[in-house]
């Protein structure tokens, strides 16, 4: 698991992160949302121990990242913001370097390595050599090399930006799968469907703060309002605006529709669809009008 | 963890495991670039052999014709030397690249993201750096013997000579270049900086080859001295500053002088304080009075706490500069007539007022003042740029002339102990506190490259340290060297003439 508790990290009495905290759970997958410059880096590299917070304390996979830092990195996989490979290396000879620091045989290398690579389509790549690679293939390798040990907690920082929509599933599928293993999972992107994709729980960071955190319908209700509800009838809509209005709050109306929203969708849907059935007007449909992660982000990073 | 347990979980063999597998991958690497391989074999093969022509050629055409052969005997180990020296240098290429050139490429941070120490980090790329080079040099080396007329090998000895100091060198450019790489983000940046590296380099071996040429090969023994020292500075101040924290804290060149005058004010302001009484309820009128209480009871003791290992070495260098004036004593003893201190009149000091010498000060209280500053700054100039030892040795070099002259006196048959107490006492009870401190602050100042404090940045420690310097030097060794200046051009020569004089 991961936990980050007032994480503070100043450079040069510049706080790129100011007081992060929250906990990503063994089998769930936080996403760290947040404009350039907002301290998800910085986050990432303390929580994988590479700098050691200025303030506040970070546990990842069971310890100390100031205490025990190096078996914080045995526990994690980090897959950095650039590939950043040895273009000079083969695939192979490039997992095979990175398993070796992490203590594993050749041999198992050589297989984790080789499932991986099928895995996302690119078996040939362990004999080219890394120049020879495209972007895709490049972020390709990067992460099979945070997964080759095969670490509880996986530190993902843009993992299919630079990929086609296919190579982009893959991964994703993978990330899926790796959640189901109960992997610990944390994701930085600007990709927010991605987000609203793989992410049980979204943290929004912003000027090193984490200013929204929840599931995504939790973020969409904390900064959109309740949800808003659009019914459609055959008929025209009048009359119906003052029945609705009993028990809701109508925002627009159309020629056959009209939208509301409703602090307890659950309860006060049926009151309404009951109490038009009575009047006799005739429903089409009631739905939810889809809301976007965007909106919620656009929000929040626009105060 | 007992001793055994800790050096096993150290150096157990799963650490040199990872060390090894990330200098055989850097070995590798620089052997894949054609950049590197094509100059190392280039001056391992071919400047031998120009090397052993031009000799040939200057033998045949320009010594032997002038009588001079003594000369080109000396040359074969001058050679010697360069030969081993060239493709060394190579060294400070593979390495630049290896640390500057990967953090410039971001591969960096997945290894620094791996279960490896600095200390692992830094050997697998030292080793992986010299190895290369150093294999080009022995090679170049054997090669050159090789080919050298049988008359003309140089003996075992200058071989040894030339092994080692090429061994020294290449680990002083390596070594070096870790340094310049971390306070860089770019390949360029590095290779600008390493002109630090390669000046001193050119100058050395051009040191060299004039004392080979006078034929004072025994020198090179106190060269080779030097280089280890050079090494096991350099190494230790690349061990401080090839951290995570020092590579990924710094993401642009850049010299922020707000930020360093911030950082330097907040070191040198201090609080005020008045012996526990909060300095608000003083009376208005009174309350200067913790600013200087503040600074003299509270601020300036703390930071010769801070300096006291400092202080210790000074001292220790200061007893070693004594024995140093003992031990030119016994060696150069001076006449009698050379020392006439039962002659001393008032005149004696009035033409020293006058300053006869030109590079004496004159003997009047600016005078003195004025070298004294001037010394003790010029300490801390010094010191920054040796690690803070020649900050020690220039304050080594009065006490050890003094030494000399205390035991000179006493072997022609004066009381030494009267003649330290008359001439150096009276005001060297001030002066002397003042050098001593100022010239533990200046070590400080070098010192900090290799030792920074606990939890301060080499950058930061280093302005602490200049902070600490500029308020000491101000508030304590300026007023102390002004009153023994007084006392020195005042006192001094009554005290001297009441003893000594006529």
């Amino acid at each position: 698991m991961i936990r980050a508790e007032g994480l503070v990290k100043r450079f040069n009495g510049f706080a790129a992160v100011d007081g992060v905290t929250f906990s990503v759970e063994p089998g769930t997958i936080l996403a760290l949302l947040g404009p350039n410059g907002a301290g998800k880096t910085t986050t990432l590299r303390m929580l994988s121990a590479i700098l050691m917070p200025t303030e506040g304390r970070a546990v990842v996979g069971g310890y100390d990242t100031r205490e025990n830092p190096t078996a914080v990195r045995q526990q994690i996989g980090l897959l950095t913001e650039q590939p950043a490979l040895y273009l000079r290396m083969r695939g192979g000879e490039y997992l095979e370097f990175f398993g070796q620091l992490y203590g594993l045989s050749p041999t198992v290398c050589r297989q984790r390595g080789w499932e991986w690579l099928e895995r996302f389509a690119m078996p040939e790549a362990w004999d080219r050599r890394i120049g020879e690679y495209s972007k895709g293939m490049r972020q390709k390798l990067a992460l099979v090399r945070a997964l080759l040990h095969d670490p509880p907690v996986l530190l993902l920082d843009e993992p299919t930006s630079a990929m086609d929509p296919h190579s982009a599933k893959l991964v994703r599928d993978a990330i899926l799968s790796l959640r189901d293993a109960r992997r610990t999972i944390l994701v930085c992107t600007h990709n927010l469907t991605e987000a609203e994709l793989l992410a049980d729980e979204i943290a929004i960071i912003r000027r090193g703060q984490i200013v929204a955190q929840g599931t995504s319908a939790e973020l969409k209700r904390q900064l959109l309002g309740p949800p808003l509800m659009e019914l459609r009838l055959s008929a025209s809509v009048d009359g119906v605006g003052p029945i609705v209005a009993r028990w809701a709050l109508v925002v627009e109306e159309g020629p056959n529709w009209i939208r509301y929203r409703a602090d307890a969708p659950e309860t006060v849907n049926p009151v309404i669809l009951q109490a038009l059935s009575a009047a006799g007007i005739p429903v089409v449909t009631l739905s939810e009008v889809p809301r976007s992660l965007e909106s919620v982000y656009l929000r929040v990073v626009e105060g | 963890m007992n001793a055994t347990g800790q050096a096993h979980a150290l150096f157990g063999s799963g650490w040199w495991q990872q060390t090894m597998t990330l200098f055989r991958r850097e070995l590798r690497d620089s052997l894949r670039d054609w950049r590197i391989l094509f100059p190392i074999f280039t001056m391992t093969i071919l400047f031998p052999i120009l090397m052993r022509f031009a000799t040939g050629f200057l033998e045949s055409s320009f010594y032997e014709r002038w009588g001079a052969e003594g000369v080109t005997i000396r040359l074969f180990p001058l050679m010697l030397l360069m030969v081993g020296f060239l493709p060394v240098s190579i060294s400070l290429v593979i390495a630049l690249e290896s640390f500057a050139g990967e953090r410039e490429r971001l591969s960096l941070e997945p290894l620094l993201a791996a279960p490896l120490s600095e200390l692992q980090l830094y050997l697998g790329k030292t080793l992986a750096a010299l190895v290369l080079p150093l294999i080009a040099g022995f090679t170049g080396i054997a090669f050159y013997l090789l080919i050298l007329p049988p008359g003309a090998r140089p003996d075992s000895l200058t071989l040894l000579q030339a092994v080692l100091l090429t061994i020294g060198k290449a680990l002083v450019m390596v070594s070096g270049a870790v340094i310049v790489s971390t306070q860089t983000t770019s390949v360029r940046a590095a290779n600008l900086l390493a002109s630090f590296i390669v000046v001193p380099m050119a100058l050395l071996l051009q040191g060299e080859s004039l004392l080979i040429l006078q034929g004072w090969k025994n020198v090179l023994w106190y060269i080779l001295i030097f280089l280890v020292v050079a090494d096991v500075m350099l190494v230790r101040m690349g061990l401080r500053l090839f951290n995570r924290e020092e590579l990924l804290g710094r993401e642009i060149d850049e010299l922020n002088l707000r930020n360093l005058w911030r950082t330097f004010w907040r070191h040198l302001v201090w609080e005020r304080w008045f012996f526990g009484f909060p300095p608000e309820r003083l009376p208005r009128g009174l309350r200067w009075l913790s600013t200087w209480t503040g600074l003299y009871f509270r601020d300036i003791p703390r930071v010769l706490r801070r300096s006291w290992l400092a202080l210790t070495l000074v001292l220790i260098s200061l007893l070693g500069a004594v024995g140093i004036g003992w031990d030119f004593a016994t060696r150069f003893r001076l006449p009698a007539e050379y020392l006439p201190l039962d002659k001393i009149t008032k005149e004696t000091f009035s033409q020293a007022s006058t300053s006869t010498i030109s590079w004496l000060p004159a003997f009047t209280f600016w005078g003195v003042l004025g070298n004294n500053v001037r010394s003790l700054t010029l300490a801390a100039l010094l010191g920054t740029f040796s690690f803070g030892s020649l900050a020690a040795l220039l304050l080594m070099i009065p006490i050890a002339i003094i030494a000399y002259a205390a035991f000179q006196v006493a072997w022609v048959g004066y009381d030494p102990f009267t003649f330290v107490m008359t001439f150096v006492m009276p005001h060297g009870v001030l002066e002397l506190p003042a050098a001593i401190i100022a010239t533990a602050l200046a070590v400080r100042l070098g010192a900090t490259f290799i030792a920074p404090p606990r939890g301060m940045t080499v950058g930061e420690g280093w302005i602490q340290a200049l902070a600490d310097f500029v308020k000491v030097f101000l508030a304590v060794v300026v007023p102390l060297l002004a009153i023994a200046a007084v006392v020195e051009v005042a006192l001094t020569p009554a005290i001297v003439l009441a003893v000594y004089g006529r």
